[in-house]
């Protein structure tokens, strides 16, 4: 293009990539590794694959401290979808009815929701506490999901897609007969589609690695989450079984990941175009 | 088939009017073009119709049912966008069905209509196909197609070949005119530009500022504006415009270099004196030893014309047309014809016929 | 910005927003609310009484000097995160921006990260730099140089901006390529036919064309440092040693969940919730100039 050369380019991206890939490769050698050798000093970059058993371990049995992965799994699998799903939900709807209505107090209930954007978890942890244990919703999978569904950033990136939508489409629409319903079901959700896509990969990721929230209202053992359990099996560091953190890790990183992968197209195009 | 009657339509966004009680009749079958300028509150016009904005005030009666404020979806109308407004996750066959479908229509009825309409628009090959793997030519002929089968009373255009380039512009502007004719339906065809205008009406309505300002025949127009912005409007290049004032009990004009020229058509009611615009179209100006000094600035080769731009001694600039190469002198003797003038008042811009005795 | 075409009723519409306005009522509204109470109150030391303090709260929080000094802490925290990953996702973006090859697979390796969680990126870091199983750790600690960041607060908090910058290079990565690939190819080949070579040109043409980006980069990065981060420090640190990586969030948690001082925590998380705000009307502020809203 420039005529300049390529290397300079190609050592930048290559430094990147081993950036992430050296941790990552660390993680998943060292879970085939012998606990006793790893905390002796002795992590190494070469997997001894004779003890890939220990994802078998880890997912029925777990660890020092926490159930099996599976089940932890599971909880996190749940909250990640309860979430994505929850909130494309209600976010297309509030997202429809406050670009293509005009209702009376229209503009409130945008910066209600607006609002939210100002009041991360990290914000009010103590009376988001008290508020869920006056709700009974402590320790329960509602308590873990129903709090976070309710967020502003996917109704503005749905409101943000509507307004893009041209004119003349919602027009059209309308001249060939079709109601709010209608217009909603067979034009906006399927035109918006890639926009969608997107807001999944985000939101599912976001769902999985939550922290703070799971923290704060679950704190029974069988509504723990993967996330919750790898830094509850970190934290007894005395007798931390360190192959089994990094299985565990290894675990934890392979659903969002390749959610991410799959979805890579439509995902960067949607965080990108819809947050700005 | 259906009849058109617009009364006294007005609209205001708040405090601004951007249309000022307009009237209209449409024939059965009749294609009447709205012409203006962007802004002039043609568009504005046609999406009252549509039923996509309501009325501040007005009746607009199609077969002799106020629709005025039913939904669009109650109205029978079918509308053709500028940018087409194609579903683009839709094949072409679903673009046009979606209405039908919506309507509760039988599926052999769809399958009927939608081949009908693909066959008479050349859309037969293209039924699978999604809008964005069509031309522009191809959109367009879908965004009419879906028009069509929905066999509305009324179709209304809304600059429907302003995407489109020059080519195929002219071609669609001949293909809408033939399909409007066959299928007889009632149409509103809103378009800033003249030559779709005069081509495509059976009659135009020139709108100026939300004032509808003349509607007649496109040849009435163009021989008889009623104003000077008309005159200006239609007709390229535009009229020539001549500062004048009446003389002779009204039997002639005074020029601003002194000379007098006789109306060819009779005597104009006012008083001498009375300040006119005497307007001119390029091509009817003539060259003539003897006339006024033309100093030509610019030549512009048309091929089968040549419009040629410069001033007068008085300093006016003023354009000519003439057939084939035209003069190459850089200096000519031009006259104004007094069979070829229009005359405006000077104050308001409005036309001034003879008076009939 | 508004839509021209909009479908007519308003019972519909109400309908649709209320799942949302309920929920957000309930976890958002009533509980900031209720922040906004508690850090004007104050309880006895048994828990039995609570009594109206007015701004006091405040008052001691902001002569508190360790909250000061979480407060001074947080800033460089965040300033070191921010930089950190904008300027190393920036020199990927520009090189993955170049028309060589293989940068599909290149932009599809920086791009994952982005699923990492921040609690799995300070296992990542433990790995490498924990003092006795740590890859690098145990190295440095081999060739003499004394590395613990478990005691030594400078490396403690080295540790959690490595951590936390690291983890957010791709999310940076994905937005200032699309913000580089948006600037117009005729406006770069303008600049070349001007003359404009190297890095003269990335700094005369291209980075201002990416300045709207950069700055929108900045908030949201700044914000990720101050609230996102927490988990991070959490698992690598838990705010220590001492208090040496201690961030405002940390402190939150640590004082409201752990010391159970509700009054001084709510007036903490007052003080945060301002921070937000201030941080979203900016950019908001921004957006709206450049168009966006």
């Amino acid at each position: 293009m420039s005529g300049r050369a390529d290397w300079p380019a190609h050592t930048v991206l290559a430094l990147g990539v081993l950036l992430f890939l050296v941790p990552v490769w660390l993680l998943l050698a060292g879970s085939t590794l012998d606990p006793a050798a790893i905390s002796r000093g002795e992590l190494s970059m070469v997997p001894d694959l004779r003890n890939l058993g220990v994802y078998g371990t880890v997912l029925t049995e777990g660890a020092p401290g926490v159930g099996p992965v599976w089940r932890m799994m599971l909880v996190s699998a749940g909250m990640a979808l309860a979430i994505a799903f929850g909130k494309i939900a209600i976010s297309i709807l509030s997202a429809y009815a406050v670009t293509f209505f005009r209702f009376p107090l229209r503009m409130v209930a945008f910066w209600i929701i607006f609002i939210t954007l100002m009041l991360p978890v990290e914000v009010r942890i103590i009376p988001t506490y008290s508020v869920m244990s006056d709700l009974h919703l402590i320790n329960t999978f509602p308590g873990l999901t129903i709090p976070l569904i309710a967020s502003a950033t996917a109704t503005l990136l749905f409101r943000q897609t509507f307004l893009a939508i041209p004119d003349e489409l919602v027009e059209a629409a309308r001249m060939d007969g079709a109601g709010p319903w209608r217009f909603l079901k067979d034009i906006l959700i399927p035109v918006s589609a890639a926009n969608l896509a997107a807001l999944f990969v985000i939101l599912f990721v976001y769902g999985w690695n939550q922290y703070l929230w799971p923290l704060l209202v679950a704190t029974d053992p069988s509504l723990d989450t993967i996330v919750i359990g790898i830094v509850k099996m970190i934290g007894t560091e005395t007798q931390t079984e360190w192959n089994k953190v990094m299985a565990a890790a290894v675990l934890a990183l392979l659903p969002p990941i390749l959610v991410v992968v799959l979805m890579q197209r439509w995902f960067v195009k949607g965080l990108t175009e819809g947050d700005k | 088939m259906a009849t058109l009657v617009i009364e006294n339509l007005r609209k205001s966004f708040g405090p601004v009017a951007v249309l000022h009680g307009v009237d209209l009749a449409l024939a059965s079958g009749e294609m009447l073009v709205i012409v203006g300028a962007s802004g002039c509150g043609k568009s504005t016009l046609l999406r009252l119709v549509a039923g996509l904005d309501a009325p501040t005030s007005g009746r607009i009666v199609l077969d002799g049912r106020d629709v005025a404020r039913l939904d669009p979806s109650a109205r029978d109308i079918a509308m053709v966008f500028q940018n087409y407004a194609l579903y683009p996750h839709m094949s072409v066959f679903d673009n046009m069905a979606y209405g039908l479908r919506i309507r509760g229509l039988a599926k052999p009825d769809i399958e009927r209509r939608v081949h009908e309409a693909a066959d008479i628009l050349g859309l037969r090959p293209l039924l699978t196909r999604k809008p964005r793997q069509l031309s522009g030519g191809q959109r367009q002929r879908v965004a009419m197609g879906r028009a069509i089968v929905r066999e509305p009373k009324l179709f209304l255009f809304d600059e429907p070949l302003s995407n489109l380039d020059a080519t195929l512009r002219v071609q669609m502007r001949a293909e809408i005119r033939r399909l409007q004719r066959r299928m007889g339906v009632t149409s509103l065809y809103v378009t800033h530009d003249q030559v779709e205008a005069m081509t495509l009406g059976d009659r135009l309505l020139v709108l100026h500022q939300g004032v509808p300002v003349q509607l007649a025949t496109p040849m009435e127009v163009f021989g008889r504006p009623a104003n000077t912005y008309v005159a200006g409007f239609i007709g390229a290049p535009a009229m020539n415009f001549l500062p004048a004032t009446l003389a002779s009990q009204g039997t002639a004009a005074r020029f601003a270099d002194g000379t007098i020229q006789r109306f060819a058509d009779g005597r104009r009611a006012g008083a001498d004196g009375h300040k006119l615009t005497i307007g001119i179209r390029p091509e009817h100006v003539e060259f003539e030893p003897g006339g006024q000094n033309f100093q030509v600035d610019l030549v512009e080769p048309l091929g089968s014309e040549t419009v040629l731009i410069g001033r007068l001694a008085s300093g006016q600039l003023i354009s000519v047309k003439v057939a084939g190469a035209g003069p190459r002198d850089e200096t000519l003797m031009v006259s104004f014809p007094a069979s070829a003038f229009h005359v405006f008042d000077g104050t308001t811009g409005l036309r001034i016929d003879p008076v009939v005795n | 910005m508004e839509r021209r075409t909009i479908f007519p009723g308003w019972g519909l519409p109400v309908l649709l927003v209320m799942p949302q306005l309920a929920l957000t009522a309930v976890f958002f509204l009533w509980p900031a609310g209720q922040a906004i109470w508690s850090s004007m109150t104050r309880a006895d030391p048994f828990g039995i009484r609570t009594t109206f303090v007015g701004l006091e709260n405040f008052a001691d929080l902001f002569s508190d000097p360790l909250y000061l000094d979480s407060a001074g802490r947080t800033v460089v925290f965040c300033a070191a995160v921010s930089a950190i990953s904008l300027l190393l996702a920036l020199a990927l973006a520009t090189a993955a921006d170049r028309e060589i090859r293989g940068r599909a697979l290149y932009r599809f390796m920086l791009i994952w990260p982005y699923a990492v969680a921040p609690a799995i990126s300070a296992v990542l870091w433990i790995l490498l730099l924990h003092p006795q199983i740590g890859l690098v750790g145990h190295w440095l600690n081999r060739i003499g140089i004394v590395w613990d960041y478990k005691l030594n607060g400078t490396q403690a908090m080295l540790m959690v901006i490595l951590a936390s910058a690291w983890k957010q290079i791709s999310y940076n990565f994905i937005f200032l390529l699309a913000g580089l690939q948006s600037i117009p190819k005729s406006i770069v080949e303008a600049a070349r036919l001007d003359g404009a070579k190297g890095f003269f040109r990335f700094r005369t043409i291209i980075l201002p064309l990416l300045m709207p980006t950069v700055f929108f980069l900045v908030i949201v990065n700044l914000v990720y440092a101050a609230f996102e981060t927490f988990p991070t420090v959490l698992a690598l640190t838990q705010g220590g040693p001492g208090k040496a990586t201690e961030t405002l969030v940390v402190k939150v948690y640590r004082d409201g969940v752990i010391n159970l001082d509700v009054g001084s925590s709510s007036a903490q998380s007052v003080v945060l919730m301002a921070a937000v705000i201030v941080l979203t009307a900016v950019q908001f502020r921004f957006l709206g100039k450049r168009g966006g809203e």
